[in-house]
């Protein structure tokens, strides 16, 4: 705005208007962005305050609904004991999530090219998939013991069906002139399924993936309540008879953190792998 | 210039011959007759522009060429052989109506796309991808994602991806169809650039009556229902074409005609 500045370009007429137009909107642009960070975070702590104040206004027995600065201080003081819990539930949510994808995953391929085995067998998967995951959770533990087996089983069962049908979906639903390019470049099977099918795919995986990235953490702490010692799923039931709600409360958050790494993860990996695919399928 | 010449001296079969060539396409709703009784001769180093209604069976004659689709009946040589011989030899190169680009490869990447697959591979003395999308003018675009890309720029990638085998035979469905005019208008500018430095024969398709008369050496009239050879028009005009071409009376009489045959298809 300075007369400096004016003096100094050529004297050319609405460019130092289009300029500060341009500064305009830029200013605009970070001020929305801004409060769509802002204003999230606003809700919350408002909700958090309301939550204090409401406990000791009505003066809320603490193993009823413990104060929000009850629980973020067993959670510092606690953290070793949470996080010592949170791996075992990590480890069997992630390898739970790799198996039941990579299983859903070969089992879609295996579809896609022998229709007879999809007719065959998707309907069994779908009624599998109705049964919901309290019930089939106390069989699967009989069958597999006690151990992390079972928790690893839980969580595959719950991330398998979702990623199947995606990525049937996906690997079906290649353009037809895509296929006709393909055989004009006298492509084989295997460069068609590389080349076109998998990448075709991946947007609808991704979707399933970040779907499954929580899921398998809920398998994991179902397993976990059926019978463990440790584990986040332990230690909410163990919290939840020894009515220490503080303990609950906190174990639920740093479970929650880890549900939401996980996702932030997938999410990334997708935005990084998928930077192609923009208003497309998935 | 001198590649044309000397292929044309080399071998003077046609490259695309078609004899007899009907396809039927059997449909819940009945049979339709795509094409009927085609006998076409397509020599070496030629531009044929296929031109007809909508439905007439032009895509299905391209298709026929490509090895994509079996003639019902009829005889069909690509260069001396079979289509499904000759496409095994990547003489033909297919351009689409639409792009047909692979969305998360880059331009550069789907140039090479058929030195990928297929048991291709680049071979000594030719054109390299980048050359190619330099050819097309997108030198400086070999990174960019097709959705980063125009309309008329994806076009240009599916030009090159198709001439990277250097095949003798360029097919071409309706490449400009869905493009505004004046990026059309270029790129029929440099198509025939392209075909006089590559000296490939190229079969286009097209429904617009403009198109077909700027780029042909032949005008091929389809009829509909069935599809049948109309008439073969010479276009009489000379070589090398500009735009500006198009205002001269020899152009604007050969539209004429050819709107006259098309009406009476
Ligand atoms: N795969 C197919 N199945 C059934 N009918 C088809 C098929 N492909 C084309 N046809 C029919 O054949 C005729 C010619 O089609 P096409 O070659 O695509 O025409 P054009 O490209 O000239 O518009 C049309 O009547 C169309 O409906
Ligand atoms: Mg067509």
């Amino acid at each position: 705005m300075s007369a400096q500045t004016i003096d100094a370009l050529p004297a050319v007429p609405g460019l130092a208007e289009s300029r500060e137009d341009q500064r305009r909107f830029a200013q605009r642009r970070r001020a929305l962005a801004w409060r769509r960070r802002l204003l999230p975070i606003a809700a919350v702590v408002l909700l958090l305050a309301l939550w204090e104040g409401g406990v000791a206004f009505f003066h809320i027995k603490p193993f009823i609904a413990p104060a929000p600065s009850a629980v973020a201080m067993l959670l510092v003081k606690k953290i070793g004991l949470l996080l010592q819990n949170l791996a075992p539930t990590a480890i069997e949510a992630v390898s739970g999530f790799i198996l039941g994808n990579l299983a859903a995953i070969v089992i879609a391929t295996v579809f896609v090219y022998q229709r007879t085995l999809e007719e065959a067998f998707f309907p069994i998967a779908v009624m599998v998939h109705t049964i919901p995951v309290m019930a089939y959770a106390p069989i699967l533990v009989l069958l597999l013991g006690n151990g992390v087996e079972a928790k690893i089983a839980i969580a595959a069962m719950i991330c398998f069906f979702p990623t199947l049908v995606n990525m049937t979906r996906g690997l079906r639903s290649v353009r037809p002139q895509q296929m006709e390019l393909m055989r004009i470049l006298s492509a084989s099977p295997r460069e068609v399924f590389f080349e076109l099918r998998l990448k075709n795919a991946l947007p609808y995986l991704f979707s399933a993936l970040k779907i499954a990235a929580a899921t398998s953490v809920i398998g994991a702490i179902v397993g976990e309540w059926i019978g463990a010692t440790t584990g986040i799923g332990a230690l909410i039931i163990q919290a939840t008879y020894n009515f220490d709600s503080p303990l609950l409360y906190a174990t639920i958050v740093v479970g929650s953190a880890f549900s939401a790494l996980f996702f932030g993860l997938i999410s990334w990996a997708e935005r990084y792998f998928l930077k192609w695919n923009v208003g497309e399928a998935g | 210039m001198s590649v044309a010449t000397l292929r044309k001296d080399a071998s003077p079969a046609p490259v695309v011959s078609l004899r007899g060539v009907s396809v039927r396409f059997v449909t819940e709703r009945g049979a339709v007759t795509a094409l009927h009784d085609i006998d076409l001769d397509v020599e070496d180093g030629g531009f044929l522009t296929l031109l007809g209604p909508s439905g007439c069976g032009k895509s299905t004659l391209l298709r026929v060429v490509s090895d994509l689709l079996p003639p019902s009946a009829g005889a069909v040589r690509v260069l001396g052989v079979p289509p499904a011989v000759a496409r095994g030899r990547r003489d033909i190169g297919f351009v689409f109506q639409d792009s047909t680009l692979l969305p998360w490869r880059s331009a550069l990447q789907n140039v090479e796309l058929p030195l990928a697959v297929g048991g291709g591979g680049a071979r000594p003395g030719r054109r390299t991808p980048r050359e190619l999308l330099a050819l097309v003018g997108l030198g400086g675009w070999e990174n960019a994602l097709p959705h980063e890309l125009s309309g008329g720029m994806r076009q240009r990638v599916a030009i090159a991806r198709a001439l990277v085998n250097d095949p003798k035979l360029l097919l071409m469905d309706e490449p400009f169809g869905a493009l505004d005019e004046i990026t059309r208008d270029r790129l029929n500018e440099e198509l025939l650039r392209i075909w006089e430095e590559t000296g490939a024969t190229i079969l286009f398709v097209t429904h617009s009556i403009y198109e077909a008369a700027f780029l042909g050496q032949k005008v091929l009239l389809l009829a509909a229902r069935p599809g049948r050879v109309r008439e073969i028009v010479d276009v009489p005009l000379p070589n090398p074409r500009h735009i500006a071409l198009r205002e001269t009376p020899a152009f604007v009489d050969l539209v004429a005609h050819l709107r006259r045959v098309l009406e009476a298809c």
